[in-house]
C-alpha cells in the first residue's frame, strides 16, 4: 500500500513539471496515475515494473509494433494476441483508458524527479567537453565501445541516466560489462559483452569487431564489474549534467 | 559395448507391446516395464522421469545426431512433454492442438485443432504440458478449462466438458493423469483469485466422479485457516501432473500459491491447502494427508513440483518415500503413507526461513521491506521435472542459484477474471535492471551475475550434499530425464541440449538448438533404436545414435 501511495505522491508532485516538459498530449493526468496502479496489478506480472521484462516488447520505449494506435492497444488488451503469452483482459472502459494513458507515458515517469536542462547545449557537451562520442554512438556518429545511445531516451528511465553520469558503475546493466579474456595461446581480448551463455561469450572488442569466444578455448576469463566510463561528477557542473541528461532523454530513435 | 547394444535391441524387441494394442490401466501400472514407450507425463506413476533404456550410454553418447524435428505452429513456450505409444508420438501444440506423429520419422498422422474460448486468460502464457492416454483415447486439459477426449487413431473428439469457468479466471495447463478408469485434472488461476480444485472424471463419459477443493469450504477441516471470505478467492491451483502409488491407492499432488499472491494480510491464517502436498484416495478423492511447505505463503512459492515416489532403504529401513524439491528452496523427504516429515534441507540460498523444525515447519524469517528474499519469486526450482536415478541414488534437479527478489505487498481488490496478486516484485540488483523473467523470449541474456544463474544439481537425498553441480550462465527452465545407463539429458534456457554422465556431471555431448527450453526431455525407442526428444523454441528435436 505504502508503495502505491509513494508513487502517486511523486507523480502528483511532478506532473506540473512533467506537463511543461514532456507534452502529455491527450492523456489526462488522473488517467496516467490511475493506470499506473492498474498496471502494477494486471500487467507487471509479465511485463515487469519497468515494462521491459518481455524481450522485444518494451512498453516504456513506446514503439509498440502491434499497437501503433491506442485503438490497436485497446484491441490487444481486449482480445489478447493468439499464439503468444498475451491473454485477453477484462477491464472496465475507464480502466482501459487509464492503462493506455499510463503505457503511453511510462517512459516519462521518472523525468519529473530529475533536473532537466537544455538539450541543445547538452548535445554540444556530449560531443565536446564530455568526450562521450569517444565511446558512445548516436545516429551514426561516435564509437561503438559503449552502448549505442540513439534511442536511450526511450529505453532507459531518466533516473538511471542521471545516475550513470555521476556513478556509471552503479548504473551499468550487467549485460554491458567489459570482459577480459586470454586465449590458450596468450592473446588478450577485451571488449564490451553483448551476450553470454554457458559455453561462449559474444562481445565487441576494442577494434569494434564482433567476436565470439568459446570459453573452453580460454585460459582466463573475467567480467569486469567496474564501468570504464568516467564519472562526470567533478568534470561537468550540475547544470551541465542536466543539459546532457535533457539531450539523452531527447534521443528517442534514429532520425528519419 | 557391442554385446550390450545387441542385448538392448533384443530387450526392446521382446518387450514391445503389439502394435495397435490399447493402453490399458494395467499397462499404465507397469509402464516402467515397457521403456520403449512413455505413457504418462513423467513416464511412470512414480514420476521419477527415469527410463530403463540403455542403448545410449556414456561411451557412445558423443555419436548422437539429429533424427527429426517437429515445428509447432505456435509462438507460445513449448512446455509439453510428449507421450509415445508403440511407435506413435502424441504431442500438444500450444495452446491446445494435438498432433500424432511417427515417433521414428516425425511424419504427421493427424492434427486436431482446438479453438480456445476468447474468455481464456491464463496468467503466464497459453501453454499446455501434454496428454494422457487410456485405451484408444487421449485426454487433454485446455487453457479455457475444458477437458477433451480424442480418438487416438484419428484425432476426432469424443467428448468435451467444461471443468470450470474460463471467464472467472480458471485455466488448465497440466497434462492429465489417468488412474484406473478416471482422468484426473486440476485447475490453474492462482493469480486470478480462483478457488482451486482437483477433480476426477469418468474416462468414458467425462462425468465428474469426485472433486477435491484445495481450499476447504465452511464446515470442513482447514476452513478456519482462511480469514473472512478470503477462502473464496484464495487460489491454491493445481497446474502440474501428480503421481500415484497403487499399493496405497493414493495419488499425490502439489498445490499452488494462495491468492492474492503477495499480501498475506488479505488472507490471514495458514491458508490450507495452498503451497502444500496432498495425498488423496484415488477412488474417492478423500484427503488422506497433507503437508504444508509454506504456511501463509507471501512469495508465490507454489508447491507445484513433481511428487517423486521412491521405495528405498533409508538408513537401514525400507521406506516408501516422497521426494520433493520445493520452489521455496527446501528439499523434503516425506513418508508417503502418512505424510510425516522425514527430513529436509535447503538446496539453494534461503533466507525466508532459517530452517525447518522437527515436523518440517519452516522457521520463518521475513526480510525487512526493500531487502531481497532468497530464493526469489520464481523459486529455487519450479515446475521443471526433476529425475531420480535408483542406480545412483541421486536426485537431479534444475535450480536457480543466488536468485532473489524484493517483495512488496500492496492492497488490491478482487474482481472476477482479473489478476489478483496484491504486490510488486523488484530486482535486488541495479536500479531498473532487467529482472529474470519466468521464460526467455530472446536469444540475449540480459540478467547475469548478481541476478542469479541456473545449475543442474545432483543431490544426495540422504544428506543434502551436492554430489556434483553443473553451473550455467542463464537460469534454466528445463527438466531432466535419466536412464539406466547413467545418462542424464537436460537443457539450458540458452538452448543447449546436453547429454551428461549422471554419475559425475560430465558433459558428453551437446547441441545448440537456438531456442529456450521450457520442457523436460524424455526418451523412447522404436524398432530397437533409442531416441531422446526435447523441445526448444517452437520446435521439438529428436536425437538418436548415428546409424
Amino acid at each position: 500500500m505504502r508503495s502505491i501511495v509513494a508513487v502517486m505522491f511523486v507523480l502528483a508532485g511532478g506532473l506540473g513539471l512533467l506537463r511543461a516538459q514532456v507534452h502529455l498530449g491527450q492523456y489526462a493526468e488522473a488517467d496516467i496515475v490511475y493506470g499506473s496502479a492498474i498496471y502494477a496489478n494486471q500487467c507487471a506480472q509479465c511485463h515487469g515494473p519497468n515494462g521491459d521484462l518481455i524481450g522485444g516488447v518494451n512498453l516504456r520505449g513506446g514503439d509498440l509494433k502491434r499497437a501503433a494506435t491506442d485503438e490497436a492497444l485497446r484491441g490487444i488488451m481486449t482480445a489478447g494476441i493468439p499464439g503468444t503469452a498475451m491473454p485477453a483482459f477484462k477491464l472496465d472502459p475507464s480502466e482501459m483508458i487509464a492503462i493506455i494513458a499510463y503505457v503511453r507515458n511510462m517512459r516519462d515517469f521518472e523525468s519529473k524527479s530529475v533536473r532537466l536542462g537544455d538539450a541543445t547545449h547538452g548535445q554540444t557537451l556530449f560531443e565536446g567537453k564530455g568526450n562521450c562520442t569517444t565511446c558512445h554512438r548516436v545516429n551514426g556518429k561516435g564509437a561503438r565501445l559503449g552502448p549505442n545511445l540513439t534511442q536511450v531516451g526511450s529505453v532507459r528511465p531518466a533516473s538511471l541516466l542521471e545516475l550513470s553520469l555521476v556513478d556509471p558503475t552503479s548504473a551499468m546493466l550487467p549485460l554491458n560489462r567489459s570482459i577480459r579474456a586470454v586465449t590458450k595461446d596468450g592473446t588478450v581480448i577485451t571488449g564490451r559483452r553483448l551476450n553470454e551463455n554457458t559455453y561462449s561469450v559474444q562481445l565487441i572488442d576494442t577494434q569494434e569487431r564482433l567476436v565470439s569466444l568459446e570459453k573452453s578455448d580460454l585460459r582466463e576469463y573475467s567480467v569486469l564489474k567496474t564501468s570504464p566510463m568516467p564519472s562526470y561528477k567533478d568534470t561537468l557542473t550540475s547544470a551541465e549534467r542536466a543539459d546532457v541528461l535533457a539531450y539523452l532523454l531527447s534521443l528517442k530513435g534514429p532520425k528519419s | 559395448m557391442i554385446r550390450r547394444a545387441l542385448f538392448t535391441t533384443l530387450l526392446l524387441s521382446s518387450i514391445a507391446a503389439p502394435i495397435g494394442a490399447q493402453v490399458t490401466s494395467e499397462r499404465l501400472l507397469r509402464a516402467a516395464d515397457e521403456p520403449q514407450n512413455w505413457l504418462t507425463y513423467s513416464g511412470t506413476y512414480e514420476s521419477q522421469r527415469h527410463s530403463r533404456l540403455t542403448q545410449i550410454n556414456p561411451t557412445n553418447a558423443n555419436s548422437l545426431e539429429l533424427k527429426w524435428v517437429f515445428q509447432a505452429r505456435s509462438l507460445e513456450a513449448f512446455e509439453a512433454s510428449p507421450i509415445v505409444v508403440d511407435g506413435v508420438m502424441y504431442i500438444t501444440q500450444a495452446p491446445n492442438d494435438v498432433v500424432a506423429l511417427d515417433a521414428k520419422t516425425g511424419a504427421v498422422f493427424w492434427v486436431y485443432q482446438y479453438r480456445t474460448s476468447p474468455d481464456s486468460r491464463p496468467c503466464c502464457g497459453s501453454v499446455n504440458r501434454g496428454l494422457a492416454i487410456l485405451g484408444d483415447t487421449l485426454y487433454m486439459a485446455t487453457v479455457d478449462a475444458h477437458l477433451v477426449a480424442l480418438d487416438a487413431k484419428d484425432g476426432q473428439p469424443i467428448w468435451n466438458i467444461e471443468v470450470a469457468s474460463a471467464a472467472s479466471g480458471y485455466a488448465m495447463t497440466l497434462a492429465p493423469l489417468v488412474i484406473k478408469d478416471k482422468v484426473l485434472v486440476g485447475v490453474a488461476g492462482g493469480e486470478l483469485g480462483i478457488r482451486g480444485f482437483l477433480a476426477a472424471f469418468d474416462a468414458k463419459t467425462g462425468k465428474q466422479v469426485w472433486r477435491f477443493n484445495t481450499i476447504p469450504g465452511p464446515g470442513e477441516p482447514g476452513h478456519e485457516t482462511w480469514s473472512g471470505d478470503s477462502w473464496k478467492t484464495g487460489g491454491a491451483p493445481v497446474w502440474l501432473t501428480g503421481s500415484y502409488d497403487p499399493t496405497l491407492n493414493l495419488t499425490y499432488w502439489g498445490i499452488g500459491n494462495p491468492g492474492p499472491d503477495f499480501n498475506p494480510a488479505q488472507r490471514e491464517g495458514k491458508n490450507l491447502y495452498s503451497s502444500s502436498a496432498v495425498a488423496l484416495d484415488a477412488d474417492t478423492g478423500a484427503l488422506k494427508w497433507f503437508f504444508q511447505f509454506t504456511p501463509n505463503d507471501p512469495y508465490d512459492f507454489d508447491a507445484v513440483q513433481i511428487p517423486v515416489l521412491v521405495d528405498t532403504d533409508w538408513f537401514g529401513t525400507p521406506r516408501k518415500l516422497l521426494f520433493w524439491a520445493n520452489r521455496n528452496g527446501f528439499f523434503y523427504v516425506l513418508d508417503r503413507a502418512t505424510g510425516k516429515f522425514v527430513s529436509g534441507f535447503p538446496f539453494v540460498k534461503v533466507n525466508w526461513a532459517k530452517g525447518l523444525d522437527a515436523d518440517g515447519v519452516p522457521l520463518q524469517t521475513m526480510q525487512p521491506p526493500g531487502q531481497p528474499t532468497y530464493p526469489g519469486v520464481q523459486g529455487g526450482t519450479n515446475w521443471y521435472s526433476p529425475s531420480y536415478n535408483p542406480r545412483t541414488g541421486l536426485f537431479y534437479l534444475s535450480v536457480w542459484d543466488g536468485y532473489g527478489s524484493i517483495f512488496t505487498a500492496v492492497e488490491s481488490e478482487y474482481k472476477e477474471g482479473r489478476f489478483f496478486t496484491s504486490g510488486r516484485i523488484g530486482s535486488p540488483i541495479a536500479p531498473a535492471a532487467p529482472m529474470v523473467p519466468f521464460s526467455r523470449r530472446t536469444p540475449i541474456n540480459t540478467w547475469t551475475e548478481e541476478a542469479g544463474h541456473g545449475a543442474i544439481v545432483a543431490l544426495d537425498p540422504r544428506t543434502g550434499q551436492r554430489k556434483w553441480v553443473f553451473p550455467m550462465t542463464d537460469v534454466s527452465t528445463s527438466g531432466i530425464v535419466t536412464t539406466a545407463s547413467d545418462m542424464l539429458f537436460t537443457s539450458t534456457r540458452e538452448g543447449h541440449f546436453q547429454a551428461m554422465d549422471a554419475r559425475n556431471g560430465a558433459v558428453l555431448w551437446k547441441a545448440s538448438l537456438g531456442g529456450a527450453v521450457a520442457q523436460a526431455p524424455m526418451t523412447y525407442a522404436v524398432g530397437g533404436k533409442q531416441y531422446v526428444a526435447v523441445a526448444s523454441g517452437s520446435g521439438m528435436f529428436v536425437f538418436g545414435l548415428r546409424d
